[in-house]
């Protein structure tokens, strides 16, 4: 077995969609825990059958297209975010022989991807051709152009650390030392950014359902409905991975396989994002833009003169 | 110094915010290891409190009389206006509800036509198992409404207190009435 | 206007008023009991106190009553201050120390006064702890319930009842606390008055029986503003709808017409909308058919060249709809030819002669009455009650050269113990008002007119003078015409009542004799028959007995009869031949009766609660009705089914017809403006009919479908039958109910929609009269006096009588006033009686049928006359023929002596 080999491809993939489709059932059975209930626990074991469900009847919906809706972009905008979702984790290095690609420019392209997913909102917003749609659309696209900014800013100090894009020599580079440490401003920024980027609560505001009754996606239904919905969950599990490469050390761990070890991170990830959402309220979107520029964007810019400071002082080997 | 002072004072209060958003995701997780308060209906019945709001029943008086009298009260204090009746009399003068209907797919359990109703006829029980596959059948009549006890007031009895007289009780012989006046006495 | 200044705030009010009414009219709130804008301050219950101040320093004061104290320039009150709060507290505290405990079983729970007025005093807890007294009930009647134990004594049923509708069976018995309001003993309370105790009791001593029957909270009821069917008084009504059912009528102020009170037969005639046997279904032949078939047949009997049977009380809208079907030429008039004849006359006189046709308040202004020919209290109760007022006046007077001011009720009548003031009752008949006249002349009705055309030429000798006059007669014409010449605002009322077209004629003459005399216009009241008979007329419809006539040579090949029965307009025989040669009968009506059993086509119609249209009353005035209800089953409103038929028009509303009909009829021009059109909104909402507390919207018909019915449309007015939009600022003319915050009985929140209290509605008064007096004009003067009628032997000259119960056919069919209608009769003079050999029942020949009937002796009844009692239920139909030929009944006997 080695990086790229068919049945790699095929068991990411695989795994990729299925933790997508368990973490419905996952993040309602924790944040029950959280609010004091029980969470769906009717179906099979601990409820677990509940995610075979839920597929049945998302996908046996009426597939309803609203009659004033722009028909092609309406039926397209649900598979880009499933697209980009699925392709960025192509660079995801999971373990030393498990991974789809080895690319020396793989964080830009995750970065590149996950941009191109708020197409997914902004083309569903105009084609609902509904005004709740239509500013849930224009929300996200401001909100991903934004933290996009820093984002980025904040992945460049592990960049500089490990003087290399790919995630691979990333995470070899984190083998004594996870960049977490010398990063943590840089990961604070990154989670953050991630947080919104994923449209998550507590900055879900495009689809903000206390003023915009679901925004973006008011008019979907059906399986498209879904499409978003577990392309929001790829979404969650890939920049968890992420979190996990670039700072956390990748598969490195002791004792257990590097596979398990990866997993299990990014597992502790996904119960945060989780854990967030069961907590915090969402902010006015004023603030979340002001937070972004008036905050974020400075945090990043210091993080990397630190950086920048401290390789300089150190020396580029460090 | 005092824009120091400010700078200091300002750092604190942005570190509390940022520290109380530590401490709301920290006492979220504390809650994994509470008890869920979740009751596993209908495997699991909860106990319900005798004042519960769920059915509505008309009670009967200790005699076992209707006690409703057709007042009227009860449909206008409904702010979903999903109780209708009507007043008939009988021979000796009683009041009481011709038709007394309540549409139980419209009521929404508030309590208000018990709180409004002036002789405890129209009661709220514990029951809230009335769901139906179909509404038609949620349109309670009298019969349906009717109980033969007297509900969770066992001695009140409002013609009793009231001073119309009914058949069994005359004139002056409701709680503190006076014997009725002969006028043509002559005595002042 | 003097300035007083209420809790440190200045405001103006009119001299001369009473403080409680000035306040009220300002709008400020202070309770009350035993005072009431019609019956003026006894100052009985104590309620009203107010604290009054002598000067701006004086800061203690001293308990007054408001409605006891008169308003004067710079008098200061308290409204708020603590003592005038404690003590009205202390009040409403003793009042309720008996006050059953039984508002839930209460007819006037939620529309009491005394709930208000204990609420607004903040009385919420009961520390009295001894026993209640209690009073034994009696029967009243099949119109009042009779509830002692709430009484307050307040002595306003007694007020009312006694002093100001005459009334003497209704007394105060007993003393102090224990005092009864009630009857001698059981029985049925024989005022026609008696229903307006249920709105004058504060309480729930008096209430409405058989509203209690099918009883309804006040704010259940779906109401609209209406006008009353019973006589041609157009007194203004509300009539209130639950569950399908006409729940009950109850008054509607009106500050010209009918003020506070109605009477009995328009409170309680409203039971034939409520009657079983209602027509409800298109019928051809007797057999239902649908409503598209009915409207079909209706239009082939347009096409056939019908002739119209307009009605007396069908709106003007409907006459002028089946005007416009058949044709001007061929629009007859659903009433009496004699009728006909009187309104004809009364039509002219108003229109184009120097008089002036006054309302029921200006009525009530008037010093010297004269009645010609007219039992005004059986068939106008209303306006009999407004002449008992004028007759006060002169008492009113009295009392103000001793500076006692009117309001002060229990003192002008001890001044004037009872005086009452000049009445003339003319009279063909006993009449409910020969107790209150000064001269009572009773004589055949033509020689009530001759004595009427007497009066005239006394007061102006140009008016033709008559012969042959008996000395007494001259007498009394003379005096008469003293007393009318001496008047400051005389009133001559007449009417159709006596069958007799010359006393209107004579009452005309009279009038105009004043008017010349006085260089204005002098009052004269008719009475008419029904609610619309003077709309009708003025229509200008031909007389019915041409109709009958036209059809007796076969040229008549359809006939459309609109909401009357011809049967009580014309001879039976007439009519019989009249439906046999025409062609086809098409009946237009909603309650079942003579005709409609002869007609081929019936087609069901609305009553005045289900339909609306516009009714021109006694006076003159055009008012609008509105429906309360939508109509049973697959009944219209008349104006539609006729409006639908016709070939040209397409009226799709109220609106369109009425303003084609003001268009057509010159005198009709002003008719448009009695209401708001239907396109009136207020907030961009239409005036609901049902009150914002409504409940059992989503229960009411839940058993027969689960979807609430969708609120009907009506495109016809501006009212909506929701619960939606503003009720409270509605013209007087829209008003649908009255209630205002804390206010919700009718008598007494009705304050809150006038400009002053016992005034006129804010806005003006709903209604717009249609006669304004000619100033100048030759004086036609009515030259044919009719010649004494010398009596023949074994015949008698018919008199109608007239019966509040009975005589009007519509309320005569409700289930109450059934009782209190009277057993079919004639009344002979006792001498005559004599003659006849002292039989207990009569033979009469009745246009040639022999019928028998049980006589009467009544003194009042003129010697050589019989007094028939008109339209009783039992008696024999048609008008009644002019003279009687009649014989003791013998147990079998067949002949008739003629």
């Amino acid at each position: 077995m080695s990086v790229g080999s068919p049945l790699n491809i095929g068991l990411i993939l695989g795994a990729v969609i299925a933790t997508a489709a368990v973490l419905i059932w996952v993040e309602r059975r924790l944040l029950a825990v959280w609010q004091d209930r029980l969470g769906p626990n009717r179906l099979g074991p601990l409820g677990l059958l509940q995610v075979a469900a839920d597929m049945i009847k998302i996908l046996s919906k009426e597939d309803w297209v609203p009659p004033f809706a722009d028909k092609g972009v309406f039926v397209f905008a649900p598979t880009v975010i499933m697209v980009t979702m699925l392709t960025a984790f192509a660079v995801v290095p999971i373990a030393p022989d498990v991974g789809i690609i080895d690319f020396n420019f793989g964080l830009l392209y995750f970065l590149a991807l996950s941009s191109l997913s708020v197409y997914s909102a902004v083309l569903a917003g105009y084609a609902s051709n509904n005004k709740y749609s239509l500013y849930g659309a224009l929300r996200a696209s401001a909100q991903t152009l934004s933290y996009e900014v820093f984002m980025g800013l904040s992945v460049m100090g592990v960049v500089m650390l490990a003087g290399t894009f790919d995630l691979r020599v990333i995470v070899e580079a984190q083998q004594n030392l996870w960049y977490i440490v010398p990063q943590c401003l840089g990961f604070a920024v990154f989670f953050i950014a991630a947080l919104a980027e994923s449209h998550r609560t507590p900055f879900d505001l495009p689809e903000a359902e206390h003023e915009l009754v679901a925004g973006f996606h008011t008019e979907y239904s059906g399986i498209k409905f879904g499409m978003f919905f577990v392309g929001e969950y790829i979404g969650i599990t890939l920049s968890s991975a992420m979190m996990v490469t670039l700072f956390f050390g990748g598969w490195h761990g002791p004792l257990l396989p590097p596979v398990v070890w990866f997993v299990l991170k990014t597992a502790v990830f996904i119960m945060l994002f989780i854990l967030i959402r069961g907590s915090l309220p969402r902010p006015r979107y004023d603030q979340l833009m002001a937070f972004g520029w008036k905050v974020m964007l400075p945090l990043a810019l210091v993080n990397l003169m630190l950086t920048g400071a401290l390789v300089l002082m150190v020396g580029s080997d460090a | 110094m005092a824009g120091l002072r400010q700078i200091a004072m300002q750092g604190r209060a942005v570190l509390g915010i940022v520290l109380s958003q530590f401490r709301t995701l920290w006492r979220v997780l504390g809650h994994t290891f509470t008890r869920a308060d979740t009751v596993q209906y209908p495997e699991q019945k909860p106990a319900l409190s005798p004042r519960y709001r769920g059915r509505i029943v008309l009670t009967r008086d200790p005699d076992g009389e209707e006690r409703c009298v057709a007042c009227n009260l009860c449909a206008v204090v409904c702010p979903v206006a999903c109780i209708a009746l009507q007043k008939a009399e009988d021979a000796h003068g009683r009041w009481y509800p011709e038709f007394f209907r309540i549409n139980f797919s419209r009521c929404i359990l508030c309590g208000l036509c018990e709180e409004a109703c002036p002789t405890y006829a129209i009661q709220l029980t514990p029951d809230f198992e009335m769901a139906e596959y179909d509404r038609r059948n949620m349109v309670y009549e009298k019969e349906h409404l009717l109980i033969d006890g007297p509900g969770k007031y066992h001695d009140y009895n409002f013609y009793r207190v009231a001073g119309k007289s009914i058949g069994g009780k005359d004139k002056g012989e409701a709680e503190h009435e006076a014997p009725p006046i002969d006028i043509h006495s002559l005595l002042p | 206007m003097v300035g007083i200044v209420v809790d440190g705030e200045p405001h103006e009010v009119p001299a001369g008023g009473n403080l409680l009414q000035s306040l009220l009219s300002l709008g400020l709130d202070l309770p009350y009991f035993c005072w009431h804008p019609a019956l003026g301050s006894v100052g009985a219950c104590r309620q009203c106190a107010v604290v009054q101040y002598r000067d701006e320093n004086d800061v203690t004061g001293r308990v007054a009553m408001a409605c006891m104290t008169p308003v004067a320039e710079g008098l200061r009150i308290g409204l708020k201050a603590p003592a005038a709060v404690e003590f009205r507290a202390g009040i409403i505290e003793l009042l309720m120390t008996n006050h059953p405990h039984d508002c839930p079983v209460c007819e006037e729970g939620g529309e009491c006064h005394l709930q208000d007025m204990t609420v607004m005093t903040g009385h919420t807890f009961r520390q009295y702890r001894g026993l209640k007294r209690t009073h034994r009930n009696q029967y009243l009647g099949p119109f009042i319930n009779h509830e002692m134990n709430r009484c307050i004594a307040c002595y306003r049923c007694v007020r009312f009842y006694r002093d100001y509708a005459g009334g003497d069976d209704l007394q105060v018995f007993a003393s102090r606390n224990q005092v009864y309001f009630g009857r001698f003993e059981d029985g049925a309370l024989e005022n026609e008055f008696s229903g307006n105790l249920v709105e004058v009791c504060p309480t729930g001593v008096f209430t409405d029986r058989t509203f209690s029957a099918h009883f309804t909270r006040k704010w259940d009821l779906q109401t609209a503003p209406s006008v009353c069917v019973h006589c041609g008084v157009g007194c203004n009504t509300t009539p209130g709808e639950r569950y399908g059912t006409l729940k009950r009528v109850i008054n509607r102020y009106h500050g010209d017409l009918n003020g506070y009170f109605l009477c009995d037969r328009g409170r309680f005639g409203y039971g034939f909308v409520n009657c079983a046997d209602r027509l409800t279904e298109p019928m051809l032949h007797g057999q239902p058919v649908t409503r598209a078939e009915g409207r079909a047949r209706l239009r082939d009997v347009t096409f056939k060249g019908a002739i119209g049977i307009g009605s007396p009380r069908a709106s003007l809208e409907a006459n002028f709809a089946l005007r416009e079907l058949v044709g001007p030429e061929n629009f007859y008039a659903g009433c009496a030819d004699a009728d006909y004849a009187m309104l004809d006359t009364i039509r002219r006189v108003l229109a184009s002669w120097p008089v002036h046709s006054p309302s029921l308040r200006e009525v009530e202004g008037a010093d010297v009455v004269l009645v010609l020919g007219e039992d005004v209290g059986n068939t106008a109760p209303r306006l009999a009650l407004a002449i008992r007022q004028a007759t006060r006046n002169c008492m009113l007077a009295a009392a103000a050269e001793l500076k006692i001011a009117p309001w002060q009720d229990a003192a002008v009548r001890e001044l004037a113990q009872q005086v009452r003031g000049p009445l003339f009752v003319l009279a063909t008949t006993g009449t409910r008002l020969d107790e209150l006249a000064e001269v009572v002349v009773r004589r055949t009705p033509a020689d009530i007119a001759r004595l009427g055309f007497a009066i005239a030429h006394a007061l102006e000798p140009a008016a033709p003078a008559v012969s042959g006059l008996s000395d007494e007669d001259r007498q009394h014409a003379e005096s008469i015409a003293e007393a009318l010449k001496r008047a400051d605002n005389p009133l001559v009322v007449s009417g159709t009542g006596s069958g007799e077209p010359a006393i209107v004629e004579a009452a005309a003459q009279i009038a105009c004799a004043l008017s010349r005399r006085r260089k204005q216009p002098a009052s004269v009241s008719f009475v008419v028959p029904e609610c619309n008979s003077l709309g009708l007329m003025l229509l200008d419809p031909k007389r019915l007995g041409k109709a009958l006539e036209s059809a007796e040579s076969g040229s008549v090949p359809a006939a459309i009869v609109l909401e009357s029965d011809l049967f009580r307009s014309a001879r039976t025989e007439a009519v019989e031949s009249f439906l046999s040669r025409v062609g086809e009968t098409v009946l237009l009506d909603h309650s079942p009766q003579a005709t409609a059993h002869r007609a081929q086509i019936v087609l069901p119609v609305g009553t005045f609660a289900e339909t609306e249209g516009t009714f021109v009353n006694g006076e003159g005035r055009a008012q609008r009705f509105f429906a309360a209800m939508s109509p049973r089953g697959a009944a219209m409103d008349s104006w539609r089914w006729l409006a639908e038929a016709h070939p040209r028009h397409d009226w799709q509303c109220l609106d369109e017809v009425t303003g084609a009909c003001a268009a057509a009829i010159p005198v009709l021009a002003r008719m448009v403006d009695a209401a708001p059109r239907a396109d009136f909104r207020i907030d961009g909402l239409k005036i609901p009919r049902q009150t914002h507390r409504r409940s059992g919207r989503t229960a009411a018909s839940a058993h027969i479908d689960i979807r609430e019915p969708q609120p009907q449309d009506d495109t016809d007015s501006a009212l909506a039958f929701t619960m939606e939009g503003d009720a409270f600022d509605a013209p007087a003319a829209l008003r649908t109910y009255s209630w205002a915050p804390s206010w919700n009985s009718n008598g007494q929140s009705i304050a809150k929609f006038q400009d002053e209290v016992g005034g006129a509605l804010r806005g003006g008064d709903p209604g717009v009269r249609l006669f304004e007096p000619v100033q100048r004009g030759a004086a036609p003067w009515f030259t044919e006096i009719p010649r004494a009628v010398a009596a023949e032997p074994g015949v008698w000259l018919t008199v109608p009588r007239y019966h509040v119960f009975g005589s009007e056919a519509l309320s005569a069919r409700a289930e109450s006033v059934v009782e209190r209608i009277p057993a079919p009769y004639v009344a002979l003079h006792p001498s005559d009686l004599a003659r006849l050999g002292h039989a207990d029942s009569v033979e009469l020949n009745w246009h040639g049928f022999r019928e028998v009937l049980p006589v009467l002796a009544d003194d009042t009844v003129v010697p050589g006359t019989i007094g028939v009692p008109v339209g009783l239920p039992g008696m024999p139909c048609g008008p009644c023929p002019r003279t009687l030929a009649l014989r003791k009944a013998e147990p079998h006997g067949s002949g008739v002596s003629t």
